[in-house]
């Protein structure tokens, strides 16, 4: 299916520019109309899609299906709703305080809100169009383990103890009428398929005009460390026998937050370059999903306790994941 | 009348309330808008979508920006 890409990139770089196919400037050129076209109609079209699927959601019947749930299934559709909500200010306070509020298990909200950043749509395209399917496989995954046993760790030490005055207190009276249904206002008007329609498009148009630059800039430093890098430098400097390689690759990804579109594309070169796949996951993981300045806004809803050890959980779970990667990465194959 | 836009203070919600500004300006009405960013109120109106619009003290939207229609509807 994506060859179609490579077939536009092979007509735009040899029949209409002229580029000799074995010349280097040639295959640069090849190499950077086959990604950016890729990637951005790609990126496209899975914002449009999440954004309509999104726009159907009806966010009180997820929240009344929580409810219902076993524990450990609303682990899961916790962790796999967070992961198709994206991670901003807009989305996370309000929901989480609806959670909290109709008295889904503290547990339960928290997978939800560990999963939300590290898994994006955003993300999920670039890695799936650059590093493949197993990688973004692999990626996800991992990513909804660590929401819902980071989760299941905060529910046991009763993480509701440190949320702010208002929210703890909607908790606890939730629990004790838990058999009431939350009084929600209905929602205003269901959406009919054409606002939907318009809610996907303007997503679209809104996050594709912010990144696209970000995309092109990360593609163009890829292709230099491609051509200029030497083959398997990463692994000799820092291979998986450095065992500080991986929390130092979490600590390089923390201020990058804010370009996490640019540096997924340098990933590509990076891991054919020989930087170990755990640490590799470990460093996007971080770039993705530890954005300080978003986390600082729940300190709304949180004490700083709590805020403190969600960001903790997160480095400490990038970190392990890491390391578990690379001791099993030559079972894997994955790249 | 009172319009109030509930919203962690994102792009969306002051969107919103420009929005709003504007057309209530245009069709002449009297009103008054603010931002409310207290998370307090979002839970008491049991918002879980910003940016959400409440016209004195009744939820009338949320989760997105309105579109000028909707808008106009909320002043006739």
């Amino acid at each position: 299916m994506l060859e179609i890409f490579t077939l536009f990139a092979d007509w735009l770089t040899h029949a209409v520019l002229g580029l000799d196919p074995s010349s280097r400037l040639g295959q640069a050129v090849h190499f950077f109309v086959e990604d950016t076209s890729k990637i951005l109609v790609l990126l496209m079209v899975m914002i449009y899609v999440i954004g309509l699927a999104r726009a159907s959601l009806d966010l009180e019947r997820v929240r009344a299906f929580l409810q219902r749930k076993h524990r450990f299934a609303g682990y899961l559709f916790g962790s796999g709703f967070g992961a198709i909500t994206p991670f901003c200010s807009c989305s996370s306070i309000p929901l989480f305080l609806g959670f909290t509020s109709a008295g889904i298990p503290i547990g339960v909200t928290m997978a939800f809100l560990l999963t939300s950043p590290v898994i994006n749509e955003v993300a999920v395209v670039l890695l799936w169009s650059l590093l493949g399917w197993k990688f973004t496989l692999a990626y996800i995954v991992v990513g909804m383990c660590v929401g819902i046993l980071g989760g299941l760790l905060l529910d046991r030490l009763r993480a509701e103890r440190w949320l702010q005055d208002f929210a703890a207190r909607a908790y606890r009276q939730a629990g004790d009428h838990s058999d009431a249904a939350p009084q929600a206002q209905p929602a205003p008007g269901t959406m009919t398929f054409a606002e939907r329609h318009e809610f996907a498009k303007n997503e679209t148009l809104e996050i594709a005009g912010r990144i696209w630059k970000w995309v092109l800039i990360g593609i163009g430093i890829g292709a230099a460390l491609h051509g200029f890098v030497p083959e398997g430098w990463f692994e000799r400097q820092f291979g998986t026998g450095q065992w500080w390689s991986v929390p130092a690759a979490v600590l390089a990804g923390l201020p990058l937050y804010s370009n996490a579109t640019g540096v997924i594309p340098v990933l590509e070169s990076l891991l054919g370059k020989g930087l170990p796949l755990g640490t590799t996951l470990a460093f996007c993981m971080s770039v993705v999903a530890a954005s300080i300045p978003e986390f600082l806004l729940l300190k709304q809803v949180m004490l700083w306790r709590l805020l403190a050890l969600l960001f903790a959980i997160l480095l400490a779970s990038f970190i392990l994941v890491g390391w578990i990667f690379n001791a099993i990465a030559p079972w894997l194959d994955i790249v | 009348m009172k319009i109030e836009v509930l919203g962690s203070g994102c792009r969306k919600c002051t969107k919103t309330a420009e929005q709003i500004n504007t057309a209530g300006a245009e069709l002449g009405a009297d009103f008054s808008v603010e931002k409310v960013t207290d998370p307090k109120a979002m839970m008491q109106y049991q918002v879980m979508r910003t940016p959400a619009v409440v016209i004195d003290g009744k939820l009338v939207h949320s989760g997105s920006i309105p579109d000028h229609d909707t808008i106009r509807n909320w002043f006739e």
